[in-house]
């Protein structure tokens, strides 16, 4: 413990001459363990995709996904329902934060109603829409009930594409609007009540406040938000098979398909680094776009 | 807008966001207490005629239910030790020091947190094979672990960052050492905090499906056993709507038990 009296005095940043050690020591731990479990397989990712059986270089395994059956469709989708379900999510996460923040009497509870689909799992959220939009569901029984139809409709099949991406669109929004929306609320929270006073003296209402006194302060939460929504949309693979199976093929599910079902860890991984890759380059992109606004406004 | 017609609006919108979030919820509870055939008939009604637990049932006697329950409870066991044990020096440093690099590390942090188990689980599975952990508790549960390190992390850091640190300085003027002086006055006080992070830590790990699923062949937990259920082994409907509704139940209670640490947990903001 010589190390740790020496420090008794206060957590302050001091300076000092010498360096304490015990700081990483205590970080010590975490790092040596992301080190095993985080870089390393990172790194192992890449190499088990372009390293041949001899241990030269190949792109063979890159070659065998792209040209795979299933590759096109499964870029096609990941992208399209990123690009569907991502709007949708923030459109709301932000009606429902700006709900939250009204502080209403229950607000509380509202928040966490709305938090409750974070505790739920992709797979779970996909069987529990699967009970709604499958053959003898909630959905046909209530079409039935309104008159509209007296047979089923089997919106889960290859003949109702539009039907499937629906649905998984619409498990999607109920289980993953809540992270956004919660990500969000706390942006708001940090946000001085003084602004919005003064955009009240100066008569500012309604939408107009909201586009150019809150959405601006929002920056950095949405910002955020649209990044770590990115990255999770495209590691979608649970919903997708529970109410679609591989009839929607995506980027995550072909990596589980082609490591379960075909025994072939390499273009597995090249999968993997496909959607590391993609995940990277949003997220350079979101922090790029987003921060070069926030200049030009500073300007 | 009169100020009656806005709380008029404002309650229509809470009600419908909330019936919203709950509706499915309820439907596939309604679902797993309707019989087999019920679920097969049409036309039927959306409250089970009559009552019966015959499909949940059906589901936990299902081969291996009931066995990768227990390894779920097993793994999230193990991460949460791992996790807290791991995670809250990290947390106690970044909350009571200042140091070159506190900076570098936190956005690392964050960064981790942000790229989950589907790059890691195929290369590890590979590695896994090699150092013996592939298809065992012990595996999955370090993979886990790599999730919920970084929100373990930033939980007890915002914990630690709560109970005040004159209270240790006033146990070491007492003549307590700095280890003393933790475990008996920080420690204690914090925790519920730790607690938080054990549940939240819980639910990580009784949900994530894509490592489970590729790490173990055998020795399955309930998501990766469910997963391959729907996935490659065509299970019946009643199955679907009972493992559903019996993976949600856990979930629901904790977020009530930790709505408290909501906000910390996930909303965090990069500046």
């Amino acid at each position: 413990m010589t190390i740790a009296e020496q420090r008794l005095d206060s957590p302050a940043p001091a300076a000092r001459a010498r360096v304490d050690w015990l700081p990483y020591a205590l970080l010590l731990p975490t790092l040596l363990f992301l080190a095993v479990f985080f870089v390393y397989p990172m790194i192992q990712a890449v190499v088990l995709s372009v390293r041949d059986p001899s241990g030269g270089l190949t792109l063979r395994y890159f070659q065998a996904m792209v040209t795979d059956t299933y590759f096109r469709g499964a870029v096609r989708n990941s992208l399209l329902l990123t690009a569907i379900v991502i709007p949708l999510q923030v459109t709301l996460a932000l009606a429902i934060a700006l709900l939250v923040n009204t502080r209403f009497r229950g607000h509380q509870w509202f928040l966490y109603i709305c938090a409750i689909p974070l505790g739920i799992s992709d797979l779970a959220a996909g069987l529990v829409w699967l009970s709604i939009f499958t053959d003898r569901g909630t959905l046909n029984m209530l079409l039935l009930w309104l008159g509209v139809i007296d047979q089923p409709i089997a919106f889960l099949s290859f003949e109702e594409p539009v039907w499937l991406y629906a649905a998984i669109v619409a498990t999607e929004v109920w289980r993953a609007t809540a992270i956004v929306m919660v990500i969000l609320v706390a942006g708001l929270q940090l946000i001085p009540k003084d602004y919005f006073e003064t955009a009240d003296v100066f008569g500012a209402t309604g939408w107009r406040k909201l586009w150019h006194v809150t959405l601006p302060l929002m920056r950095p939460a949405l910002q955020t938000a649209l990044i770590i929504r990115t990255i999770l949309a495209f590691q979608l693979f649970a919903t997708v098979i529970a109410l679609a199976g591989r009839i929607v093929p995506v980027l995550a599910g072909e990596a589980y398909f082609q490591y379960s079902l075909y025994r072939n860890p390499p273009v597995a991984s090249a999968y993997a680094v496909l959607i590391m890759a993609t995940s990277m380059v949003i997220t350079v992109a979101y922090l790029r776009l987003l921060r070069g606004r926030e200049t030009e406004a500073g300007a | 807008m009169s100020a009656a017609a806005r709380r008029a609006l404002l309650a229509l919108a809470v009600t419908g966001v909330g019936a919203w979030v709950l509706a499915p919820i309820v439907l596939i509870a309604l679902a797993s207490f309707t019989t087999r055939s019920q679920l097969y008939a049409w036309p039927r009604g959306v409250i089970p005629n009559p009552w019966s637990v015959e499909t949940l049932r059906f589901f936990l006697q299902a081969q291996g239910v009931l066995q990768a329950t227990w390894h779920s409870l097993v793994v999230a066991g193990l991460t949460i030790a791992l996790a807290i044990l791991i995670g809250a020096p990290a947390g106690y440093a970044l909350s009571r020091f200042r140091f070159a690099g506190r900076e570098a590390f936190r956005l690392a942090i964050l960064g981790t947190k942000m790229f989950p188990a589907t790059i890691l689980a195929v290369p590890l599975a590979v590695s896994f094979i090699h150092w013996g952990l592939y298809d065992t508790l012990l595996g999955v549960a370090f993979v886990h672990t790599a999730l919920a390190l970084p929100f373990a992390i930033i939980i007890t850091t915002s914990v630690f960052v709560g109970v005040p640190f004159e209270l240790e300085e006033a146990a070491m003027t007492l003549g307590c050492g700095r280890l003393q002086a933790f475990l008996r006055v920080a420690l204690p006080i914090a925790l519920p905090g730790l607690a938080a992070a054990a549940i939240f830590t819980f639910v990580l790990s009784w949900n994530e499906v894509f490592a489970a699923t590729i790490l173990t062949l055998r020795t399955r937990t309930l998501p990766a056993l469910v997963m391959n259920a729907v996935g490659s082994a065509g299970a019946p409907a009643d199955f679907r709507f009972a493992a559903g509704f019996f993976m949600i139940v856990p979930a629901l209670i904790i977020i009530m038990v930790i709505r408290r640490y909501l906000l910390t947990l996930w909303g965090v903001t990069v500046r």
